[in-house]
């Protein structure tokens, strides 16, 4: 039994890396663009929520809706006005712009904040637990996974039922002919990033909740986000979440068998689905 | 005045030069075709029209603007669509997705959308939801016709739309061409198949070595002035 509740406290696990994850694949997906920075705006995004708790006097779950529309509008002018610049056949210029964002980002939040360690005030919510049978669920870790689930849900949505969806898989495909349908490219990839943002925020929610978090956290989030990413396939948003469940199961029991194991076994998890798949498990068909 | 012409356009790609001084006029329902060998410079001048390259603003001017200067997705949206060489449809979407991307951003109005491409080609209608990149080549160019006719554009550009199609196929898709021209639409036909440009155009414009070598009426162009455009005096 106590494997039974090892394994679905890494699957609601998996759930935070998805969500750490989704926007990092949304963003490649388009643009196959690599954002080093992903973690680092995830930690930042963190912070603003918590300033917005500080000063308003909010909770988290209401700030988090505050936040999303300034994360978007910053993710959106990150994109239009630098990123899009870096954007061209070398791959090069946009790992270099974005792993200098990511150290400026560090800093600019070492300076802010200092390197104390924070976390998001927490309520009766974040302690609550519901039982299911022989096992005891925290609702924190299954408010996260259904965020997780609904998040991929709605990216679904938006890609296959919507224009603007239409009009990223257009131009994810082919930017120049996009053009010629009366589609601005850059205005495309921004919209990219700035619901890549909001999602950020989302997961930054679900962080400040369940953990600590300082300025310099940011990296090792990016390495489980880009690990989710790998596993699933590029691009792909379901098998973002199956590579965030991945990740999450492996640690939790890695940390069963012995608890120094928890992160290494995160990450042996994916070079064995690296060495067997290297394309990921649902790799697009294009890619 | 000429609804679309361009004025002394030159085109590079990198140093090299693929255009030289090239003008061409179209008129309001108006059909011209554009013919030449390969590398004669008639891909590029589309491209440069349409916006994919940059020119000066002046060079080409649309129904009295300087258009030369703008992007792409702007030229569109004043009524410039494009059926690219090649057809260049989006893998990810199906036959239907592909004709509403021409849509995008736009409220549809006047005489085409859905319902009026596949009168128009009725085969998209029986595969509107496979992708479009699964069709055959034919239906490809049939999905790239419809999707340029989907923006209900004033001028439309078609680049080879009959290259590598078998002649058959290549029929039909000229057969709806005079529907294209009924509805309203000015167009300009970039063709190798000389036949075919000539029994559709009003006016051809040859050109060789991108320079315009050649101009005038099918009807007032003999087979050697056009054989002397095309490929040269000394051949």
């Amino acid at each position: 039994m106590i494997w039974i509740d090892t394994i679905i406290q890494g699957i609601l696990l998996g759930g935070l890396y998805a969500l750490f994850a989704s926007g990092l694949s949304l963003v490649f997906g388009i643009m196959r663009l690599v954002n080093l920075a992903h973690g680092d705006l995830i930690v930042m995004a963190a912070y603003l929520i918590l300033v917005l708790v500080t000063l308003l006097g909010l909770s988290p779950f209401i700030a988090v809706f505050i936040a999303m529309p300034v994360m978007f509008g910053l993710g959106w002018v990150l994109q239009r006005y630098m990123l899009n610049r870096t954007l061209g056949d070398d791959i090069l210029p946009p790992l270099l712009v974005t792993f200098g964002l990511s150290i400026a980002l560090q800093n600019a939040l070492l300076e802010g904040f200092s390197a104390d360690s924070q976390r998001l005030p927490t309520n009766a919510l974040t302690t609550a637990s519901v039982d299911a049978g022989p096992i005891t669920l925290g609702v924190m870790p299954l408010l996260t996974f259904a965020s997780a689930v609904l998040v991929i849900v709605g990216l679904n949505q938006l890609f296959y039922r919507t224009e603007l969806g239409r009009a990223f898989r257009a131009t994810s495909d082919d930017a120049t002919t996009a053009s010629l349908m009366g589609i601005k490219p850059a205005n495309i990839f921004a919209t990219a990033t700035g619901i890549a943002l909001v999602i950020v925020t989302i997961a930054a929610l679900y962080l400040g909740l369940r953990a600590n978090f300082d300025p310099n956290i940011g990296p090792a989030r990016l390495i489980y986000a880009f690990e989710a990413v790998i596993i699933g396939g590029l691009g792909s948003l379901w098998g973002t979440l199956l590579g965030g469940i991945i990740i999450g199961v492996a640690q939790t029991v890695g940390a069963a068998i012995n608890p120094e194991w928890q992160i290494l076994a995160g990450h042996i998890a994916f070079l064995i689905v690296l060495l067997v798949r290297p394309r990921g498990l649902f790799p697009r068909a294009n890619d | 005045m000429a609804l679309l012409q361009t004025q002394n356009l030159v085109a590079h790609y990198g140093d090299f030069q693929a255009l030289f001084g090239v003008d061409i006029e179209l008129g309001e329902a108006e059909t011209i075709a554009i013919i030449g060998a390969n590398g004669a410079g008639k891909t590029t001048l589309m491209r440069s029209i349409s916006g994919v390259l940059c020119n000066d603003a002046a060079a080409v001017k649309y129904d009295g603007t300087a258009i030369g200067s703008k992007p792409a997705d702007e030229i569109m949206s004043q009524g410039v669509a494009m059926v690219p060489e090649g057809r260049k449809l989006f893998p990810s979407l199906s036959v239907e997705e592909n004709l509403l991307i021409g849509t995008y951003g736009r409220k549809i109005s006047g005489h085409w959308n859905l319902n009026t491409v596949y009168d128009l080609f009725p085969i998209l209608g029986e595969r509107r939801n496979n992708p479009g990149t699964a069709l055959s080549g034919g239906q490809q160019q049939m999905v790239a016709i419809g999707r340029a006719l989907m923006s209900n554009p004033r001028v439309l550009l078609c680049d080879e739309i009959s290259l590598g199609l078998a002649p058959v196929v290549i029929k039909d898709i000229y057969k709806a061409i005079p529907q294209i021209k009924a509805a309203g639409a000015s167009m300009i036909v970039v063709e190798q198949d000389i036949a075919q440009a000539m029994a559709v155009a009003d006016r051809v414009y040859c050109m060789m070595e991108g320079r315009v070598t050649l101009s005038g009426t099918p009807d007032s162009l003999s087979r050697d002035n056009i054989h002397n455009a095309y490929f040269g005096a000394g051949h």
